[in-house]
């Protein structure tokens, strides 16, 4: 389709009690830069149900103008739902580019409402610019397990499209709130939303495992030993108020569960500080967290990959430093 | 129960290394594998087809003629039957254009094989990364899509998919035809026998080419059909001036651990 506007949306994933996901107030950071290339307006898109503080955040980050689709039928995820919304949206504004978060559902609805639309998707990105001539985004990501990056460009089709990981961009300072607010009256009927959850089956211990949401990650690998090697983990993670994450090597020999998993078979995470412990950091996993800002590595042995990506490196047994690493902050917190 | 899985012939990128002296891919040498999310949906139709022995599963992969190899192992391990799609005019799709093709095939490989009930994809492939071709593929052939799937049963007219999610497992209805694209489960998908190995190794791989498809629309296809284009590539660079503790004992690099990362505001 052709755009109709020289606006940049991004889309503003909600959870289920009407707040936003980091990641979509985190794009209006790039997007600000991307809009004013283009031209355009930064419009957010925000899609659930009871959406207030979602809106409000969006509003406080920058955006332009801010469309808004809030009914039942959006509270929980459905690829069916979000995606007659979405492409409803794209179909009646008509935007040049649109920036998604790549988590889970995101990844999921992307490839759904490009296609829908017959429009280029770019996915997982972690550096976006624009040609100032082509109004092109330049999107960039890696392949091959984290081997190359590529840069993608999709010339002769709009909206370009592209899914953008978690982590990889700063929320901006708040700023004053002065979006134009457009609530959209749409709804999707319920025989047009053809998955229905069945149940949830809770993780063992009840524990949310939102790794691509965590501030802080304390990860465990190989050198972890086994199951109760992880209660050390545990122990500075809880102190620091952070998430668990796991090597593929601890997640295989079945010490852990997969949904802890970080890397290119598990997730993209981008918090603010990564804690490997016992992990000696196989392309694979450094896929999965080189957009970390600040990494510290403990392991054994002094020429494991993963120090080439830390900014802080203790060469040791993680079973020793880790408890005084905890015993310390402890006393410095009182 | 017939359930058509989609599989990619994919470079083992764990074999992958860098060429320290030009900084690019060598990729000559790197063994071609089964993409193992494919794999793990091959599993997924195999434990239901071994609660209901009447299941067909059918194989279909695009890629060069060796990519005939990677059904050959699919038919080593569980598959029925096997079609590979191979043309030039297929050559530098991307997820879009791949997915169009792919839609038309499934549309041929039914005329032969009967309609499928399930269309199993792995979530990703290993090297491109992109997890856009199975719910693009559901978008053409207008299903309902399940993504991050780790098994699924028969219920009925339904089919109910475990999907990985942030809170542990969600289990997911949904009614026949459907796409499901799988993840990593917990268990390790079967192995091949020495029986249908060989059985495997006889079969004739029948091939989907350039003029399989009379009305493919041939401007969605290829390097020219394709939306997205790849403008350069490049090795990324490594991250330097990381700071190594080793103090006299570990309880001291902990210490100094601490200290540099508070004096850093960082915890």
């Amino acid at each position: 389709m052709e755009a109709k506007t020289k606006d940049l949306w991004v889309f503003v994933e909600t959870n289920e009690d009407g707040t936003a996901k980091n990641v979509g107030i985190e794009l209006l950071t790039p997007g600000k830069m991307m809009a004013g290339k283009q031209g355009g307006a930064l419009v957010a898109v925000v899609i659930g149900s009871g959406v207030d503080e979602a809106v409000k955040a969006a509003n406080e980050h920058g955006a332009d103008k801010i469309i808004v689709v809030d009914g039942p039928e959006f509270k929980h995820y459905t690829t069916d739902a979000y995606a007659i919304a979405l492409c409803t949206l794209v179909e009646k504004y008509g935007p040049t580019s649109m920036l998604i978060g790549a988590t889970n559902n995101g990844r999921d609805l992307g490839p759904r409402v490009s296609c829908r639309l017959h429009t280029g998707l770019t996915a997982d990105c972690t550096a976006l610019d624009i040609d100032e001539e082509t109004g092109n985004v330049a999107w960039t990501r890696p392949a091959f397990g984290g081997n190359l990056m590529a840069t993608i460009i999709c010339p002769n089709h709009r909206p370009q499209i592209g899914t953008v990981r978690p982590g990889v961009f700063k929320k901006s300072d708040a700023v004053e709130a002065k979006a134009e607010i457009i609530k959209e009256d749409l709804h999707v009927a319920e025989d047009q939303i053809r998955t229905q959850v069945i149940e949830l089956i809770k993780e063992m211990g009840g524990e949310n495992v939102d790794l691509e949401g965590a501030e802080i990650i304390v990860s465990g690998g190989r050198g972890v030993g086994g199951p109760e090697g992880f209660d050390t983990i545990k122990a500075l993670a809880d102190t620091l108020g952070a998430t668990v994450g796991a090597s593929r090597a601890a997640v295989d020999a079945g010490w852990i569960a997969h949904a802890h998993q970080v890397g290119q078979t598990g997730k993209t995470v981008g918090p603010k500080l990564y804690i490997a412990c016992g992990i000696s950091g196989a392309i694979q996993h450094l896929a999965g967290m080189s957009g970390s800002d600040v990494v510290v590595a403990i392991n054994k042995d002094p020429d494991a990959p993963i120090f080439d990506v830390a900014d802080y490196g203790v060469v040791g047994n993680l079973f020793e430093v880790l408890p005084v690493l905890v015993d310390e902050i402890k006393k410095a917190r009182g | 129960m017939n359930i058509l899985v989609c599989v990619k012939q994919v470079p083992d990128t764990t074999e992958i290394k860098i060429d320290p002296v030009k900084n690019t891919l060598i990729r000559d040498g790197v063994p071609s594998i089964v993409n193992p999310f494919d794999g793990y949906a091959l599993e997924a139709a195999a434990r239901i087809k071994d609660k209901n022995p009447d299941t067909k599963i059918v194989v279909l992969t695009m890629g060069p003629p060796q990519a005939t190899a990677a059904i050959k192992e699919c038919l080593a391990i569980a598959a029925d039957k096997g079609y590979l799609v191979s043309g030039r005019t297929f050559g530098g799709s991307d997820t879009l254009a791949t997915s169009y093709i792919l839609y038309n095939a499934v549309k041929k490989v039914e005329e032969l094989e009967g309609k499928f009930d399930a269309i199993f994809c792995g979530k990703q492939a290993i090297d491109g990364d992109t997890a856009q071709v199975g719910p693009e593929l559901a978008e053409h052939l207008g299903y309902p899509q399940v993504t991050y799937g780790l098994e699924a049963e028969l219920d009925g007219d339904m089919l109910k998919v475990k999907k990985e999610v942030e809170e542990g497992v969600e289990v997911i209805g949904v009614k026949f035809p459907c796409l499901v694209t799988y993840t990593k489960p917990a268990w390790d998908p079967r192995y091949p026998t020495i029986k249908r190995k060989m059985a495997a190794n006889r079969a004739e791989i029948p091939v989907l080419g350039d003029d399989a498809f009379p009305d493919i629309d041939t401007t969605r296809i290829g390097l020219k059909g394709s939306p997205t284009n790849v403008k350069k590539t490049f090795v990324p660079q490594k991250k330097t001036g990381g700071v190594k503790i080793k103090e006299e004992d570990n309880t001291a690099s902990a210490k100094k651990l601490f200290e540099l990362l508070s004096a850093a505001s960082i915890i």
